[in-house]
C-alpha cells in the first residue's frame, strides 16, 4: 500500500513536469529505453518509465496508478482495460509483435532446429509462468505441439515474469529456456551462447498491444508518445531487437 | 471458490520448510548465541553483525547472491557439484538452506539474549560444585535459556512461513516443491485470481495473528513466573 501512494506522489509529480509515465512489459524493457531516449531528443517530452509484469500493471492500473501509456507484453489486458472504462477506447494499437526463443548461455547446446528439446541432457529448462506472462503461455503451446509437454513438465522451472526466466538461463540455474528474442539479441544478433528462434507458427502470435490510459487522455506528451512508437524511426529500433510488425 | 490442491499442497510445504528450518536453527544458533555472548574476542562484533545482516538487507539481495551461488558457474554450485548433489536451486534443499540463512538472526538472537540474562555466576556456582562444563550447559545454561528457545523457535517458525523473496528467486515456482503459501499467493494476485489469494491472504493473516497474541501471552506468563 505504501508502495502505491509512493508511487502515485511519484508519477502524479512527474505528471506536471510535462512527462508521460508509461508501464512498459519486462520484455520490451531494452527497446524502450532506446526509443524514450531518441522520443526525448526528437520531440523534447520526457518518458519515464516503469518495468513489469503486465498482470501487476493491471491491478496497478486498477488501484489508481496514475500512468499514462500502457505498453503490455499481450493484446488482452488493453482491451480489458478499454473495456472496463480505463483506457481511452479507440486508443489500442498493436506496436510490436514478439519472437519467442529457445537460449541457453552453453555455445552449442540449442541448435537451428531445437532438437535439444528431444535429445535432452539438460536438467532443468525454464518457462515464464504460463498464467502471468504471454511468452510462457507462447512456450507451453510450443511443447504441446512438438508433442513434448508430458516429457518435460517434470523438468520444467516457472521464472514469474519473462525477465526472470531470463536470470534463471543467465546465471545457468536452469541451463535453457524459454525467454523473448529481446532478451538476447542486439543489433539483430543473438549475442550470447546457442538459440534456437522458435518458428512463429508454433504459437499464437505473441502480439503485444498499447493503450493510452484514461489519465494520458488529451495529454500532449501521451498522445505523441503512442504515434511516435508507430513511426518508421522506433521501428527501426525494435527490429534490431527482434520484434516484428 | 476454497482451497485448490496447489494451495493445500503450498500450505503443507510451508509448514514442512518451516519447521524444518526452526528445528534445524535451534541446534545450529545454540553454540552460535552461546559463544556470542560469553565470548571476549575481537571477532564479537564482526560475527554478530554478519549474523544480523539478513534483518536489514532486502530478501531480494539474499535471493540473488544465492541463485548466482548456488548456480552451476557458483562456488556453492560447483561444491555441491563435486560431492554429487547437483545444483540446489529449484529444489527443497535449496529452500531450506535459504531459510536458514534468512531467518538465522531469529534463532541466535533471542538466544543470545538469554544466555547473556542467565549471566556467568549459575555457571560458576555449578562448576563449584564440580559440573564439567558440558554438563553445567546441559542441567543449568539450557534450562534458564528455556523462554529464549520458545521465543526463538516461535519466532524462526513465524519469519520462514513469511519468506517470500528468496523463495521467488531460487524456486522456480513447482508445484509440491518450491511453491510455498506467499509465492502462491502472488501467482494468484498477478493472474488477477483474487477470489483464491483471498483465502491464502486471510489464512496468513489469520495465521500471523494467532502466533503473534501466543507469543505476547507467553511472555507475559514467563514475566509473572519470574517475578
Amino acid at each position: 500500500m505504501r508502495f502505491l501512494v509512493v508511487l502515485g506522489l511519484l508519477a502524479g509529480g512527474l505528471a506536471r513536469a510535462a512527462g508521460v509515465s508509461v508501464a512498459v512489459a519486462a520484455n520490451f524493457a531494452a527497446p524502450m529505453q532506446k526509443i524514450a531516449q531518441a522520443f526525448e531528443q526528437d520531440t523534447g517530452h520526457k518518458a519515464l518509465l516503469a518495468f513489469g509484469a503486465t498482470g501487476k500493471f493491471y491491478a496497478l492500473i486498477r488501484n489508481g496508478a496514475p500512468f499514462q501509456l500502457l505498453l503490455a507484453a499481450d493484446d488482452e489486458t488493453p482491451a480489458r482495460l478499454e473495456k472496463e472504462g480505463l483506457a481511452v477506447s479507440g486508443s489500442r494499437f498493436t506496436y510490436a509483435t514478439g519472437r519467442l526463443v529457445l537460449w541457453s548461455r552453453t555455445p552449442g547446446l540449442v541448435d537451428q532446429q531445437g532438437e535439444v528439446l528431444r535429445r535432452g541432457g539438460f536438467e532443468r529448462l525454464a518457462v515464464a509462468d504460463p498464467r502471468l506472462a504471454p511468452y510462457g503461455a507462447a512456450a507451453m503451446q510450443v511443447l504441446g505441439q512438438l508433442g513434448l509437454l508430458q516429457q518435460l513438465q517434470p523438468r520444467l522451472v516457472q521464472g514469474q515474469s519473462i525477465a526472470q526466466t531470463y536470470q534463471f538461463v543467465a546465471t545457468g540455474n536452469a541451463a535453457l529456456g524459454f525467454v523473448a528474442l529481446s532478451q538476447v539479441m542486439t543489433e539483430g544478433q543473438v549475442s550470447e551462447g546457442s538459440a534456437w528462434i522458435v518458428p512463429a507458427k508454433l504459437h499464437a502470435p505473441l502480439r503485444q498491444d498499447a493503450v493510452l490510459l484514461a489519465v494520458g487522455r488529451d495529454k500532449p506528451a501521451a498522445v505523441a508518445l503512442a504515434a511516435y512508437l508507430q513511426g518508421e524511426k522506433a521501428r527501426a529500433i525494435m527490429r534490431g531487437y527482434g520484434y516484428e510488425f | 471458490m476454497t482451497f485448490g490442491t496447489d494451495d493445500l499442497n503450498a500450505v503443507w510445504l510451508t509448514l514442512k520448510l518451516a519447521s524444518l528450518t526452526a528445528l534445524l536453527l535451534l541446534l545450529l544458533a545454540t553454540p552460535l548465541a552461546w559463544w556470542l555472548a560469553r565470548t571476549a574476542s575481537r571477532w564479537r562484533a564482526p560475527v554478530g553483525a554478519v549474523v544480523a545482516l539478513p534483518l536489514v538487507l532486502p530478501p531480494t539481495v539474499l535471493g540473488f547472491y544465492l541463485l548466482v551461488a548456488l548456480g552451476p558457474h557458483g562456488p556453492i554450485g560447483q561444491l555441491t557439484h563435486s560431492l554429487g548433489l547437483g545444483t540446489l536451486t529449484f529444489t527443497f534443499g535449496g529452500l531450506l538452506l535459504g531459510s536458514l540463512l534468512y531467518s538465522l538472526p531469529f534463532a541466535v538472537q533471542p538466544l543470545q539474549h538469554a544466555f547473556e540474562a542467565i549471566g556467568t555466576r549459575p555457571m560458576e556456582v555449578a562448576a563449584t560444585l564440580r559440573a564439567r562444563p558440558i554438563d553445567a550447559f546441559f542441567t543449568v545454561a539450557l534450562p534458564l535459556a528455556r523462554p529464549g528457545f520458545f521465543t526463538a523457535a516461535i519466532l524462526t517458525f513465524a519469519h520462514t512461513v513469511g519468506e517470500f523473496g528468496v523463495v521467488l528467486m531460487i524456486g522456480g515456482n513447482i508445484p509440491g516443491v518450491t511453491q510455498v503459501v506467499s509465492t502462491q499467493i502472488y501467482g494468484h494476485v498477478e493472474a488477477m485470481e483474487y477470489a483464491q489469494a483471498h483465502w491464502l491472504a486471510g489464512g496468513m493473516m489469520v495465521f500471523s495473528f494467532l502466533v503473534l497474541l501466543g507469543l505476547a501471552l507467553l511472555n507475559r506468563r514467563q514475566a509473572r513466573v519470574l517475578s
